[in-house]
């Protein structure tokens, strides 16, 4: 690691000023990411601008219904706060699937989205990596990629996103809200999350400098229940191979709302579009429910070590949207 | 080392976090050392830090507490866990210089956090008596992560097992499923789980 200076901004504008000032920036929110790339040598910043001490740590209710999470608030406080465990549990849900208790009480919300991914060719400073030296080559291509993208992936890139939350976040239509030195902007966290395409280096959209200052959650359609599952290698602890977030509402048997996600499948939640439009309107049974998810899945193009997401993908979201049926 | 130790006796780690402390200010622009003022099972230190030292190497390397082990030094097994203003963290992944005010407790401010001097904290005797350990590399961590996790049911916080219609606000009920899900961030290469989770029942029996 090299050295570092470090600034404790006490208001938005003192972060986005301190960051914009001298070297090379980074935000430090909870730390579980950027210490860890900092030890591994991924990332080498020159400034830290400390933005834990910012009043940014509120979950609020909006005047029209929604929800504003901070981008400072603890994951751990996150998952337990009443509001979200009523109405959204999907997100509770998916945060509380995700890390350990102690990285979860430290991770922020913002921090959480911005996690970089988990492909050990990126964390390898001695592999080529276009995500981390852009025009190196993606080592992943060839190698291991057992964890890797299996839908919108490109050679430039391979990887998956990390963040169960952001699966969730996909799933219920989440937005981001931006600060930056020259005013602040929303963005929907489908269009802010990105696919690799030939600029693999960027994850989100986010313009340098910028800061996450929270992520706003519409009110869900009334009646809607929702629910986040997750397969690892391990029953606990480990990132997704693949997980799945759906919100659901019937009426009269028949689906008025859908909005499913499927997470470890690509280098963003992968919102499954084509499968909610096949179902809108539609009875879900098992076999309309496995016909819009082939539908949706035909599009994928696994890896040498991959192709079992697919199936594995295909048979969570069946499992979920049953379940999700059942209690509608 | 440039530390002043005062004895705070019956400090909790319960105390919320802080304000901005209200001593040290920020260094001079482009400084890679800060003064942090910290408060440790009890005792007050100011030292001078460097910004990549991690809390845990500040304990072990600085304050000579080496009860906090360093498995991993990647937030993956958690044997360097630690309260953090009564909140279990894993201390490898923290930044010192971030934690400044913080009131921080180690394996060996445990038995003070239980206010019995001299004597164990209850779940150190449950480890002895349920002969949960081999090695005892872990343990320090096991613990620190139980007393944080005690304290996280009690105050009602889900985990990924706990039933969706469980009372918003009221203490989870710790069946073993809960205990191996809340303690999932702790790893144990000598494999004692069983008798961890058996020693952590004893304490909320
Ligand atoms: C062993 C281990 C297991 C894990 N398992 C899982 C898992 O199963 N599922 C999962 O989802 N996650 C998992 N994680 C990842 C964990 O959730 C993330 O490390 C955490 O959420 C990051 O949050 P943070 O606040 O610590 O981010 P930081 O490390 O502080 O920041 C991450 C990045 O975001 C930037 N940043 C932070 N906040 C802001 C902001 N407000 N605006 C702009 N930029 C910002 C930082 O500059 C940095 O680049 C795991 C981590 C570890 C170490
Ligand atoms: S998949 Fe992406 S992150 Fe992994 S080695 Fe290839 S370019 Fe790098
Ligand atoms: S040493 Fe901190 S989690 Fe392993
Ligand atoms: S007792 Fe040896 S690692 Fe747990």
């Amino acid at each position: 690691m090299k050295p570092v200076s470090y600034v404790r901004a006490r208001s938005v504008e003192e972060a986005t000023a301190a960051h914009a000032g001298r070297g090379e920036a980074r935000y430090l929110g909870g730390g579980t990411n950027l210490v860890d790339l900092m030890k591994l040598g991924v990332e080498r910043p020159e400034v830290l601008v400390d933005i834990t001490r910012l009043p940014l740590d509120q979950v609020e209710e909006q005047p029209d219904g929604a929800l504003r999470l901070g981008a400072t608030v603890r994951n751990s406080d996150l998952a337990a706060h009443p509001l979200l465990r009523d109405r959204y549990p999907v997100v509770s849900q998916a945060v509380l699937s995700g890390a350990s208790g102690q990285l979860r009480n430290v991770a922020t919300t913002g921090g959480n989205l911005l996690q970089r991914t988990r492909c050990a060719y990126f964390q390898d400073v001695s592999k080529p990596c276009n995500k981390r030296v852009p025009g190196s080559g993606c080592a992943a291509l060839d190698g291991v990629n057992h964890d890797h993208a299996v839908l919108g992936h490109s050679p430039h890139c391979v990887a998956t996103h990390p963040s169960d939350l952001a699966v969730a976040l996909a799933a219920v239509d989440a937005v981001v809200e931006l600060a930056g030195p020259g005013g602040g902007r929303a963005v929907p966290v489908t269009d802010f999350l990105r696919l690799p395409e030939d600029v693999p280096e960027r994850d989100t959209v986010i313009s340098h400098g910028e800061l996450i200052t929270a992520v706003v959650l519409p009110p869900l359609p009334p009646g809607s229940v929702s629910r986040y599952r997750k397969a690892r290698e391990r029953a606990s602890y480990a990132f997704a191979l693949a997980s799945v977030a759906a919100v659901l509402r019937l009426e009269d048997g028949v689906v008025s709302h859908l909005g499913l996600a499927f997470g470890g499948l690509a280098h963003r939640p992968w919102r499954a579009r084509r499968a909610e439009a096949a179902l809108l309107g539609a009875r879900p049974t098992p076999e309309a429910v496995a016909r819009a998810l082939d539908a949706e899945l035909a599009e994928a193009v696994p890896l040498r070590d991959n192709a079992y997401k697919v199936s594995l993908a295909r048979d969570l979201a069946a499992q979920v949207l049953g379940s999700l049926t059942a209690t509608a | 080392m440039d530390s002043s130790e005062e004895s705070h006796a019956g400090a909790s780690a319960q105390a919320v976090r802080h304000a901005p402390w209200p001593g040290p200010a920020d260094s001079p622009a482009g400084a890679t050392e800060s003064r942090v003022a910290l408060r440790v099972n009890g005792f007050s230190h100011t030292t001078e830090v460097d910004h990549r030292t991690t809390l845990l190497d500040l304990l072990r390397e600085r304050l000579a507490l080496t009860g906090s082990k360093k498995g991993c030094d990647h937030g993956q097994c958690g044997a360097c866990t630690v309260l953090v203003d009564g909140r279990r963290v894993n201390s490898c992944l923290l930044l010192a210089v971030a934690q400044d005010g913080a009131e921080v407790v180690t394996v060996e401010g445990l038995a003070d956090l239980a206010g019995e001097d001299g004597d164990l904290h209850p779940l150190q005797r449950a480890f002895l008596d349920r002969d949960a350990f081999q090695c005892g590399y872990c343990t320090p961590g096991q613990l620190c992560s139980a007393v944080g996790m005690l304290e996280e049911a009690r105050a009602g916080a889900p985990s990924a097992v706990t039933d969706p219609q469980q009372g918003l606000g009221s203490a989870v009920r710790l069946t073993g499923e809960e205990i191996r899900e809340r303690l999932s961030g702790n790893l144990c290469r000598c494999g004692a789980y069983p008798h961890i989770v058996e020693a952590v029942r004893d304490v909320i029996a």
